[in-house]
């Protein structure tokens, strides 16, 4: 008999162990929802598949009669926006950041301490300073994604270049490099896909800080939807929702993935277990 | 006068001596292999040469002038590993060095200069024997073609000196001897002045003009790092007495063989 540790699935195999616990969840929901349903048809807490397809209707198919925008592309046009806005700058300020601390011992003497300091205020905790500094507008909801993964970004990516060997910095400067050719050629394009790895672990509590910020302050926003409908408990929509945003999720993070893939392929481990 | 000169040399670590009273010369076109027993300075001595560290008493002389005291073009360097850089492929790897030369800003030659730098890089790879792995990445290469690629890429500069760090510590046996084989040809063909760290004594013989042993010269057992080491050592090596390891090193050969 071989041993568990052993055994291990191929193709179709794989396949269908992964696809298993997603249909029990679902199986689950839905004996759940149509027991809750034929003892009380008005419930609202367990909606079925049937109410749910006709909240998706009204959300994403039907414009909304007093803007004239469908609900869910206006709400999803406006937390991308954000969204990408915080991370397109939370990336290059890692890029720089990160660089000039990992690779400059003089740089980390000076900004090391700031930036770990910085990294262990839980940006929830800012968030009502950002209110009062940027308004309740878009900046604020932007500057907390921002300010909540650029911390720690930067740590990682400094402590990172921090690790290339000390050899082939060395053999950098014989070949005649200068700082600034060590920083470009060396540090540079080892730095990109470990900075695409920070992106997608970063891309989780970003969505955390954009939902925090349209629920408290907003008015469109995927976030802000979730909790508008909230006081109606109307879990019809909710559901839906959480189910977009993971989808949402998902496809930035294997975008990113394939872009890893395909531009720093040296870089990638060899397929592990 | 040698081209890479240690006058009266001493590094020492608070009141820890490593090296004390290091004198040597090694001339335009030697061979210089350094052995010793672990800790006896090797690598500090190398890290000397290269300008990693600075002595903390005497005078390094590289021509005639001080050496700068950190790493530059007139030395190139081969490690034991992590030499070459891992996200550029074979010819990238040895095109860096002509690139740094003659692109400060950005790095990367262009047009005419490229093809030209491009010609000799690929003249060069093919010399170490890696003609046919233009394009491949250092993690798809083997030890000993890393090796090659590392010494290719040291060479493309045409160092003044050529700093070897236990370059061949972790190839198999029988690459070992193929990479002995290059070394000794690129050294006669190139004409190059050359410091090689090695831990293997056979090796230091077999490929040096001379040999220098590090160790230290006397022992306080009370306080054993007051005495730093230094060339205790220094075999002037013919060829008709090259193959011959001496006596005096013969009990430190079977030493340092396990």
């Amino acid at each position: 008999m071989r041993r568990l540790l052993n055994a291990r699935p191929n193709g179709g195999a794989r396949l269908l162990l992964g696809l298993l616990p997603i249909l029990a969840l679902v199986m689950v929901y839905l004996l759940v929802a149509s027991a809750r349903h034929a003892e009380n048809p008005r419930d609202k807490i367990t909606p079925i598949p049937s109410a749910m397809a006709a909240a998706v209707q009204t959300m994403a198919f039907t414009a909304d009669p007093r803007t004239g925008e469908i609900p869910l592309v206006a709400d999803t046009k406006a937390s991308l926006r954000r969204l990408g806005i915080a991370m397109v700058l939370a990336a290059v300020t890692t890029l720089v950041l990160g660089l000039v601390i990992g690779l400059l011992p003089l740089v980390n003497a000076s900004l090391g301490p700031l930036v770990a300091a910085i990294s262990v205020i839980p940006p929830i905790a800012v968030l009502p300073i950002l209110f009062i500094i940027f308004g309740l507008g878009e900046t604020s909801k932007i500057v907390l994604i921002f300010v909540g993964v650029t911390p720690v970004m930067v740590r990682d990516l400094a402590s990172h270049v921090r690790a290339i060997p000390e050899e082939q910095i060395v053999k950098a400067q014989t070949l005649g490099a200068s700082t600034w050719l060590t920083l470009l050629r060396v540090a540079l394009p080892q730095a990109l896909p470990r900075l695409i790895e920070s992106l997608r672990l970063s891309l989780c509590p970003a969505w955390v800080y954009l939902i925090s910020a349209e629920a408290i302050a907003a008015d469109v926003g995927l976030g802000y939807r979730i909790f508008l409908v909230r006081r109606y408990l109307s879990m019809d929509i909710i559901l839906p929702y959480v189910v977009w945003i993971s989808l949402l999720a998902v496809i930035m993070d294997l975008a990113l993935l394939s872009w890893s893939r395909v531009f720093y392929g040296w870089a990638s481990p060899p397929r592990s277990r | 006068m040698g081209a890479l000169s240690f006058q009266d040399v001493w590094v020492e670590y608070g009141d820890k001596i490593v090296l004390e009273k290091v004198s040597l010369d090694v001339p335009e076109g030697a061979f210089v292999s350094i052995i010793g027993p672990s800790g006896a300075g090797k690598s500090t001595f190398l890290r000397l040469a290269l300008g990693q560290e600075s002595p903390t008493r005497g005078r390094i002389l590289l021509d005639g002038e001080p050496l700068s005291a950190e790493p530059g073009p007139d030395r190139g360097v081969v490690f034991q590993r992590y030499s070459v850089f891992p996200h550029m492929n074979a010819l990238d790897n040895v095109l860096f060095g002509l690139d740094c030369a003659g692109s400060p800003l950005r790095g990367r030659l262009a047009g005419k200069a490229r093809k030209e730098a491009r010609a000799k890089a690929v003249a060069l790879l093919e010399r170490v024997g890696l003609g046919h792995n233009l394009k491949t990445f250092p993690a798809a290469l083997s030890g000993g073609m890393q090796q090659r690629l590392a010494i290719a890429q040291a060479l493309i500069t045409r160092p003044r000196i050529l700093l070897l760090d236990e370059p061949f510590g972790a190839l198999d046996p029988g690459v070992r001897l193929d990479m002995h084989g290059l070394i000794t040809e690129l050294w006669l063909e190139h004409r190059l002045t050359i410091l090689m760290v090695t831990h293997d004594i056979k090796e230091a013989f077999k490929l040096g003009s001379r040999v220098v042993a590090f160790d230290k010269r006397r022992h306080d057992p009370q306080a054993p790092h007051r005495y730093g080491s230094t060339a205790v050592y220094d075999f002037p090596l013919d060829e008709k007495k090259r193959r011959a390891i001496p006596p005096e090193l013969a009990a430190m050969a079977t030493s340092s063989a396990d």
